[in-house]
């Protein structure tokens, strides 16, 4: 009996240490792109290592953000022009190996800095130290010691979290992830509950409306138009946003609109004003009617 | 002894909360006050943009010179927008004030295009002169109406908190001088329909209406909508299925199919055309889990539904990644020449490839048979008439919708100039720039295109 509960014992904890380990190690081993073809638009890890190998090259002058925009783009073509590849704009498996040959990548330097959200650089030839803004106290014995691509120990300590301050996401193009906020706000304390559709629609109705003549022509002045949305008279709006609601946005943006059009929606319950009802309606998604 | 106390602690918390109660109501009456000065603020910008609208339309009536008009009707159209924003401050929103919205935008509109004219070479035609004075005549109307509600609150101390407190209850009768004087106002505006807005600006509505009369086919019925859409979907027919036809605000007669998918619990959401029974948008709602493929895969499997389905040759013109989703815009593809009106916009969730949503209206009403000639500018002809700064990366051709709401043949460009990278269509024919974009550095938009 004892016997057994100390064999369960000890398997617990030996999971305990094990695990953790491993998953350091499957980090660690994590030194060069994974097996994936990069392409425009495209955001994370992968784009984080492109954009410093070409960075360190001298063919990008951008921020090292993760998200395969224009510059990445433009820098990457040159990059493939220079070296005697196919111009395609792609980072396949040959791009990709010529530049993991012509270039160094110090993950954990790039890595730390973007979690920090420190503005930094990431050229050959100078040292990395000089690159990174000061600030903050975190020891910087690291980047001195071994130049570009040391090894560094000190990786292993940092767990691999999300890239905190400084993560940049992909913003449809006309809008600021401010806006986006703005309107997932709006979105959330109108039609939290509803359908997802029935969210883009609502997010839709903004979009609509900044477009409507009738309308005021901002986004910011569609949703505080005075009595234009109950959430915004009654502060449901300032509730925190959960993320269906920022999908439902970013949805709506990029030109999806359930509601096919509609510049009002009202939900015939609470409805007290007798001429939203003279609107002609288009369709039902969940407690929402909404019309034109 | 005892009740002397008691009394004294009594009166001493009756006085406690009446000071406490006054402390509230002080307070409550000072963001009362505020919130009135607000709105009060944009009631009185709003008179003054529109006496100031009123005198700019009327002095354009009697200038001459090119040099006068130009910058007089920017004004006009700068008025027009101070005012338009007026209005969106206002508690209105449920009083049917958007006739006169609509309006002052058609106004801004209108003189907003001639002002940006070359009026050297193409001046003011005798119909825009009777534009311009019919809209000063409705101008004039507009604020001598608007002015006396001003004098009305005024005179009166009428409170736009009691127009809000009008406007919120239920019921219709309102019995509010304000609202009142509003509703004449857009009587007379709604009167205004005749106004001859000139040929650019009918042509723009007309294209936006052109839109919805050319779909292809034979008109399908409900249980019609529901086959198509399980074999669309590629799903079983156990599924259960709910079919319901579009209200009459819709802009064309379609169908909205919803489909319990039985294995994922999930809902697809999807729109088909009652003529021809098209797909106008589809959509799917599930959680997506972490990205198991990359965007470059996830295109592979847009190329392929768009295959399977037959569409015409499509080019993907842009890709996107939102967190575990991949979207791309495909555009048509003429005799080797874009079609930016024809578009369609394609979800891929990037755990597993499937499909999560797509949006095909564009692609569906802009179908018309376009002649695509060959081009009267040649490629290097056309790299002459753009900004000698921009370096130029990448060429297209492409057929858009200009500023006229005209469909232009156009080369496209993209071009850098230091860290920004431009979109220039010069149009093949005429050598014109007809638009312009500079492109954020992730991203860009093909809805104005």
């Amino acid at each position: 009996m004892k016997i057994g509960v100390m064999c369960i014992k000890v398997c617990i904890s030996l999971i305990l240490i094990v695990v953790p380990l491993s998953y350091g190690v499957s980090v660690d081993k994590a030194e060069a792109f994974t097996q994936q073809v990069i392409q425009h638009g495209a955001t994370g890890e992968d784009v984080i290592e492109l954009q410093s190998r070409l960075q360190y090259l001298g063919f990008y002058n951008g921020d090292i953000d993760g998200i395969f925009g224009w510059s990445t783009y433009w820098a990457l073509r040159n990059f493939q022009y220079e070296f005697g590849l196919e111009v395609d704009g792609l980072a396949g498996l040959t791009t990709r190996q010529k530049l993991v040959d012509a270039s160094k990548y110090n993950e954990g330097y790039v890595k730390k800095n973007i979690r920090k959200g420190k503005d930094f650089t990431h050229y050959g030839g100078t040292p990395l130290k000089k690159q990174a803004e000061k600030g903050g106290k975190a020891p910087q014995q690291q980047q001195g010691q071994g130049g570009q691509g040391g090894q560094d120990n000190q990786q292993q300590a940092q767990p691999q979290k999300k890239p905190a301050n400084k993560q940049q996401k992909n913003v449809p193009s006309g809008y600021s992830e401010n806006d986006i906020q703005l309107m997932a706000n709006a979105v959330y304390g109108e039609a939290r509950g509803e359908p997802y559709v029935g969210q883009v629609a609502v997010a839709a109705v903004i979009l609509n409306r900044v477009e409507s003549a009738a309308f005021p022509n901002t986004i910011s002045g569609v949703i505080f138009e005075p009595g234009a949305f109950t959430a915004v008279a009654d502060g449901q709006i300032w509730l925190t946003p959960n993320e269906t609601a920022e999908k439902a946005v970013r949805d709506a943006i990029n030109g999806w609109d359930p509601s096919d059009g509609c510049i009002y929606y009202f939900n015939p319950d609470t409805a007290t004003s007798g001429w939203i009802w003279t609107r002609a309606q288009v369709t039902q998604i969940g407690k929402h009617i909404f019309a034109k | 002894m005892i009740r002397t106390i008691f009394i004294t602690i009594l009166a001493l918390a009756v006085i406690g909360t009446g000071y406490w109660g006054y402390k509230e109501h002080q307070e409550k009456n000072a963001i009362l006050i505020n919130a009135e000065n607000n709105y009060q603020r944009a009631f009185h910008d709003l008179n003054y943009h529109m006496d100031a609208l009123e005198d700019k339309i009327g002095a354009t009536l009697a200038m001459n010179s090119r040099q006068q008009l130009s910058p007089a009707l920017a004004e006009v159209w700068r008025l027009t927008s101070e005012a338009h924003n007026d209005v969106g401050q206002l508690p209105l929103a449920l009083l049917p004030f958007n006739k006169t919205e609509e309006f002052l935008a058609n106004i801004g509109e209108f003189s907003y295009r001639i002002a940006i004219r070359d009026l050297e070479k193409n001046p003011l035609s005798d119909k825009e002169y009777q534009t311009l004075e019919t809209l000063h005549q409705h101008a004039t109307e507009i604020k001598s109406e608007l002015k006396q509600v001003q004098s009305l609150v005024l005179e009166e101390n009428l409170r736009w908190m009691d127009v809000e407190l009008a406007l919120a209850t239920e019921g219709d009768p309102k019995d509010n001088t304000i609202i009142d004087g509003l509703k004449t106002v857009s009587k007379s505006v709604e009167g205004y329909s005749e106004v001859n807005w000139g040929p650019e600006m009918t042509k723009i509505s007309e294209y936006k209406d052109s839109k919805y009369k050319v779909l292809s086919g034979e008109e399908i019925s409900k249980e019609e909508a529901k086959k198509k859409a399980i074999e669309f979907l590629n799903l079983s027919t156990k599924s259960k299925v709910t079919v319901e036809k579009n209200g009459k605000g819709s802009p064309y007669e379609a169908y909205r199919v919803s489909v319990n998918k039985p294995d994922s619990n999930s809902t697809v959401y999807m729109e088909l055309t009652k003529k021809g029974g098209h797909p106008v948008w589809i959509m799917q709602e599930r959680e997506v889990g972490k990205p198991k493929i990359s965007l470059y895969k996830a295109t592979q499997k847009a190329d392929a539904f768009l295959q399977k389905h037959a569409m015409d040759k499509m080019e993907l013109a842009q890709s996107d990644q939102y967190d575990n989703t991949g979207v791309f815009t495909y555009v048509k593809v003429q005799d080797g020449v874009r079609i930016y009106p024809q578009s369609v916009t394609i979800k891929v969730a990037l755990d597993n490839g499937e499909l999560l949503a797509y949006e095909g209206m564009n692609y569906l009403l802009g179908e018309k048979d376009r002649n695509i000639g060959k081009p009267k500018l040649s490629e290097e002809e056309a790299k002459q008439k753009m900004n000698p700064n921009l370096k130029i990366q990448e060429t297209h051709q492409g057929v858009i919708v200009n500023d006229l709401g005209e469909e232009a043949h156009c080369y496209e460009f993209l071009a850098t100039m230091k860290n920004d990278t431009y979109r220039i269509f010069i149009n093949a024919n005429t050598g014109l720039e007809e638009k312009v974009q500079k492109l954020d550095d992730i991203n860009s938009s093909f809805k104005e295109l």
